[in-house]
């Protein structure tokens, strides 16, 4: 089923806590775009888009919008000091040498050893992949923010994935609207219940065993 | 220098025919060259075979060559922003090829440069590296991806002069300055021509030597979705 807003906004404000001083991180689109809202002005940060810009900055005020100014979902920003442009083969370098500290992204299914599936539904949904294996693959850090079930409640995390991977065992931690999950050696770790959810409530959601 | 490369837009037109492999800069919209794909569209242009980074939006940049149904296959990284170029490829109307937007960059750089391919360890693992060539360098492996080039490419640039030399603007830049390299023949659609020599040397991001022509813009002719 679809998050409400509520939802969405506490899970980018619990994602937040996860970005660190000094981090270079890349946002997917959707509620990994909402995170940058929870950062604290004083903290410092810079946000990578992938079509080139690094020092990505909040959304522009209505009618100061630069139609070429725009991150990787489209949507017009603004920079911070020290911000750079630059083309899409040095966007895509700085992710290839491992120089993202953190990307934050959506998914269709996480697996309990960090495999990550967001890009094809075989035969339904064939988007292309765009920079989600680049970014999955080579980021030294990887956090899914997501549903914890899908549109008829099955669980999205599972102990294998079903559908086509993005990268097999990238992704380190899980944030969903009622539960934080860490990706250990030798299983999900069950770190918080988010409010009103139960435990209970949790464990039936998942598809894979938890440790807590 | 021995040629003024501004042309009218007409004999620009004149290198994009039926089935021309056209490689195109932009990142959804952002930096599409807006009168070159005027100009193809009124021209009656169809059969193409396009390369670049997305299908842009279904009336906003590339995309309206899939909604006028000029375009027959398209290399590219991601479609999802143009629900109708993703009901064309599942009727069988256009036939698609994905890359990893990484190793796609870096397969049209490797065509603008001369080089045969490039070696990449993005996707192994994956749907993406099936049936793909791979190789072992010091122990690692590593997908042998082959150069793109085209026969046309269009470019959308700031400023240019009369010898083709180009500067983007702001995150318009993406995907423009490989493809400006990676074809036959390059036609650069500029904002601003500016005389030979006004351009700083040090800022010049795509050097002239890679250009053919260069023709004035006319400017955005579609609305951004985040206007709508």
């Amino acid at each position: 089923m679809a998050l409400g807003d509520v939802e969405r906004q506490r899970i980018a404000r619990r994602a937040a806590l996860e970005i660190k001083e000094g981090m270079t991180v890349n946002l997917g689109i959707g509620i990994p775009t909402l995170v940058a809202d929870y950062i604290p002005a004083e903290q410092s940060v810079m946000f990578h888009a992938e079509n080139g810009i690094l020092g990505v900055g909040p959304s522009p005020e209505t009618g100061k919008e630069d139609e070429n100014l725009c991150n990787a979902g489209g949507f017009p920003v603004t920079l911070i000091p020290g911000a750079s442009y630059f083309d899409s083969t040095l966007a895509f370098g700085m992710i290839r040498r491992g120089l993202i500290d953190l990307t934050i992204l959506g998914a269709l299914e996480v697996s309990e050893k960090g495999d990550l599936a967001n890009w094809i539904v075989p035969g339904k949904k064939v988007p292309g992949m765009g920079g989600a294996i680049d970014l999955a693959q080579k980021s030294r850090r990887v956090i899914v923010l997501m549903n914890h079930t899908d549109g008829k409640g099955r669980p999205k995390i599972v102990s294998t994935c079903s559908l086509p991977l993005t990268a097999p065992r990238c992704v380190h931690l899980i944030i969903t609207e009622r539960a934080v999950i860490e990706v250990q050696e030798d299983g999900l770790a069950l770190k918080e219940v988010l409010s009103p959810y139960s435990l209970q409530e949790v464990v039936k959601a998942t598809g894979a065993p938890l440790m807590y | 220098m021995d040629k003024n490369k501004v042309v009218s837009m007409e004999e620009a037109l004149n290198a994009i025919k039926d089935e021309t492999c056209l490689m195109y800069g932009g990142f959804g919209g952002v930096g599409n060259p807006p009168s070159l794909i005027q100009g193809i569209l009124d021209k009656g242009v169809k059969g193409l075979h396009l390369i670049g980074n997305d299908a842009g939006f279904p009336e906003i940049g590339i995309g309206r060559l899939f909604t006028a149904e000029r375009v027959q296959t398209l290399i590219t990284s991601h479609i999802g922003s143009n629900p109708i170029a993703g009901e064309q490829m599942n009727q069988g109307k256009i036939r698609v090829t994905f890359f990893p937007q990484g190793t796609l960059a870096e397969k049209i750089r490797a065509g603008g440069v001369g080089l045969g391919g490039i070696l990449v360890d993005v996707g192994l693992g994956t749907i993406a590296a099936m049936e793909k060539m791979t190789t072992k360098v010091r122990g690692k492996e590593y997908i042998i991806e082959p150069a793109l080039t085209g026969e046309v490419g269009i470019v959308y640039a700031k400023q240019g002069d009369a010898y083709g030399n180009l500067v983007f603007d702001k995150s318009a830049r993406n995907f423009n300055p490989m493809v400006a390299m990676a074809s036959n023949l390059t036609i650069a659609e500029v904002e601003e021509i500016v005389p030979t020599g006004e351009l700083d040397p040090e800022g010049i991001i795509t050097p002239g030597i890679f250009v053919n022509y260069v023709v004035q813009s006319e400017g955005v002719n579609w609305p951004w979705h985040w206007e709508t």
